[in-house]
């Protein structure tokens, strides 16, 4: 460990954003303020509807109006960045190329040649554990391999910083957990600096090294929990006592907001 | 399961039946035509319909016609693409006019477009150009509506997969929303490809220059109806089995890209 303190890769500083809509104004996000570490893992959790995907698409580029600032390497950026990729929750494999042709797709876009990028795309597909299925269509594959095909290709464009909206939210629970896993060892591998959603507790205490808790909307950073558990982490520790004390601290904060959120549905339908 | 099985022991094949019905019309009309209860002359028998075909094969160039109306249909076809496809993209960038035109360009896709050749006949003269004119013209609707369809159908996640990877705009294009609406355009392509053949034949058939329409228009001026009636039948089957193959080809392709 270094001993001098490092600057962050990532700084959120007072992000914000209220959406203007017809039907009046929306406050996605109150003003946020974090720092990440090179290499760190942080999840960012909370009831949905709470703000997290208005705050990754701001991080990640995709929302350029919003309050705040957001600074990679202390120099601050607006728009998409060439060091933050993002992995996406919906499908988002392009159904017209195969696992291969996925995976080099941001390295031809650009311009690096072809041996090059299908020898990069070849290792980070057997990273991801999809060896043998590089001439595959999308179609011809599980949900669970199409969403390693794009945490593949995102991991091809080589971004500092990894951040993945509920990647793993369509899948089952152990497709879940063996992704997770695989997740956890790109991490190590690569030393990936990764920020990642969730609303799955026991995910975000087996992935990360901090977990955010955000409130009902307007989302704020409402808690910020230090996971102490050891590395390297796999689901194996899942059965653990200090893992079943942090999932209990977190669900005693979330509960609050997801009741919160719940109370908000029950109005808006009655 | 086993009711399933107990049904299709006695259950045809559907190509069998289709095969059966179109034998059993064939037949009767056969039958109806030679016993007179419908007139031989202007109705004639299938056997004679299929005599005529051997006649105009073999001495009537249906061979060189329908040579020349292909080419004109798939120089219409390629013209309204490019068009068509170009006209799709305008609609769906700029979407004021994609809202006010879309319906005007469907409503233009069901219109008798054909009936506008003697506009082109001013502006061409009588020669291919009139025909492929129109044949572009016919095609151009429906390929445009399904090239905006298939554009505005482009799932926004694959967008923002491309601004993430900082694509240009061109790449966004070529690499994104292209692919994307292909299925689509495609499916264009081929509608636009059948009402090219249609509006080319119709054209031919008014004008007089040349492929299976004058063909067959001048078969029924001379009476010729065994011969005539093979031309349009000819016509019918050549199409139908265009359709088809395009329709195989779209698939193959969509499935090898
Ligand atoms: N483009 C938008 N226009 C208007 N409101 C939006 C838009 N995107 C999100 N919102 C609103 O902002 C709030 C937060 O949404 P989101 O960030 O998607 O939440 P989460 O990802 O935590 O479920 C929601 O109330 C949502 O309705
Ligand atoms: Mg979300």
């Amino acid at each position: 460990m270094a001993e001098v303190k490092q600057a962050p890769v990532l700084r959120l500083y007072n992000v914000a954003k209220t959406f203007v809509t017809p039907h009046g104004n929306v406050r996605a996000v109150e003003p946020v303020t974090l720092d990440i570490r090179q290499g760190e893992f942080i999840s960012v959790i909370g009831p949905s509807g709470c703000g997290k995907s208005t705050l990754m698409n701001i991080v990640g580029g995709l929302i350029e109006d919003y309050e705040g600032s957001v600074e990679v390497d202390g120099i601050q950026v607006r728009g998409c960045h060439k060091e933050i990729g993002m992995v996406f929750q919906e499908e988002s494999a392009f159904p017209w190329r195969t696992a291969l042709d996925n995976v080099t797709f941001p390295m031809e876009a650009a311009g690096i040649a072809k041996d090059e990028r299908v020898r990069r795309a070849m290792e980070l597909l057997h990273l991801v554990g999809l060896d043998g299925f590089e001439k595959r269509f999308p179609s011809e594959l599980s949900g669970g391999m199409r969403q390693r095909i794009a945490i593949a290709r995102t991991l091809a464009f080589r971004p500092r910083i990894l951040l993945m909206d509920e990647p793993f939210a369509a899948l089952d629970e152990q497709t879940r957990l063996l992704l997770g896993d695989k997740v956890l060892q790109i991490q190590q591998e690569l030393n990936q600096t990764t920020m990642l959603i969730t609303h799955n507790i026991a995910e975000a205490v087996q992935l990360s090294d901090r977990v955010l808790i955000m409130s009902f909307r307007p989302g704020r950073i409402k808690r910020v929990v230090e996971i102490d558990l050891p590395h390297p982490r796999s689901s194996k520790m899942m059965g653990g006592e200090r893992f079943g004390q942090l999932v209990a601290t977190i669900w005693e904060d979330l509960r609050e907001e997801a009741s919160k959120g719940l109370q908000e549905l029950e109005r808006v339908k009655n | 399961m086993a009711s399933t099985t107990a049904s299709t022991r006695f259950a045809l094949p559907p190509l069998l039946i289709r095969f059966l019905v179109i034998a059993g019309l064939v037949g009767l009309w056969e039958i109806a035509s030679n016993s007179g209860w419908v007139n031989a002359f202007t109705a004639p028998a299938p056997s004679s319909v299929w005599k005529g075909f051997v006649k105009i094969l073999a001495e009537g160039g249906l061979g060189e016609a329908m040579v020349l109306t292909f080419t004109t249909a798939l120089l219409a076809a390629t013209l309204g693409a490019v068009v068509g496809i170009a006209s799709g993209y305008m609609l769906h960038i700029w979407k004021a006019a994609g809202e006010a035109y879309t319906s005007w360009l469907a409503a233009l896709a069901s219109a008798p477009l054909v009936l506008l050749y003697p506009l082109f006949l001013v502006i061409f003269g009588r020669n291919m150009w009139t025909v492929v004119a129109m044949g572009a013209i016919g095609c151009t609707p429906p390929i445009a509506l399904k090239a905006k369809e298939g554009l505005d159908g482009v799932k926004p996640v694959l967008l923002n997969v491309g601004r993430t990877f900082n694509l240009t705009p061109k790449q966004q294009f070529w690499m994104i929303m292209f692919p994307a609406s292909l299925p689509s355009i495609f499916t264009g392509i081929r509608i636009g490809l059948l009402f090219a053949i249609i509006n080319v034949v119709g054209v031919e058939f008014l004008v007089n220059v040349g492929g299976l329409g004058q063909l067959i228009a001048h078969l029924g001026d001379r009476f010729d109806y065994p011969q005539m009636y093979a031309g349009i039948f000819f016509v019918i089957l050549v199409s139908v089995a265009f359709f088809w193959i395009t329709e195989k080809l779209e698939k193959w392709l969509l499935s090898n890209t």
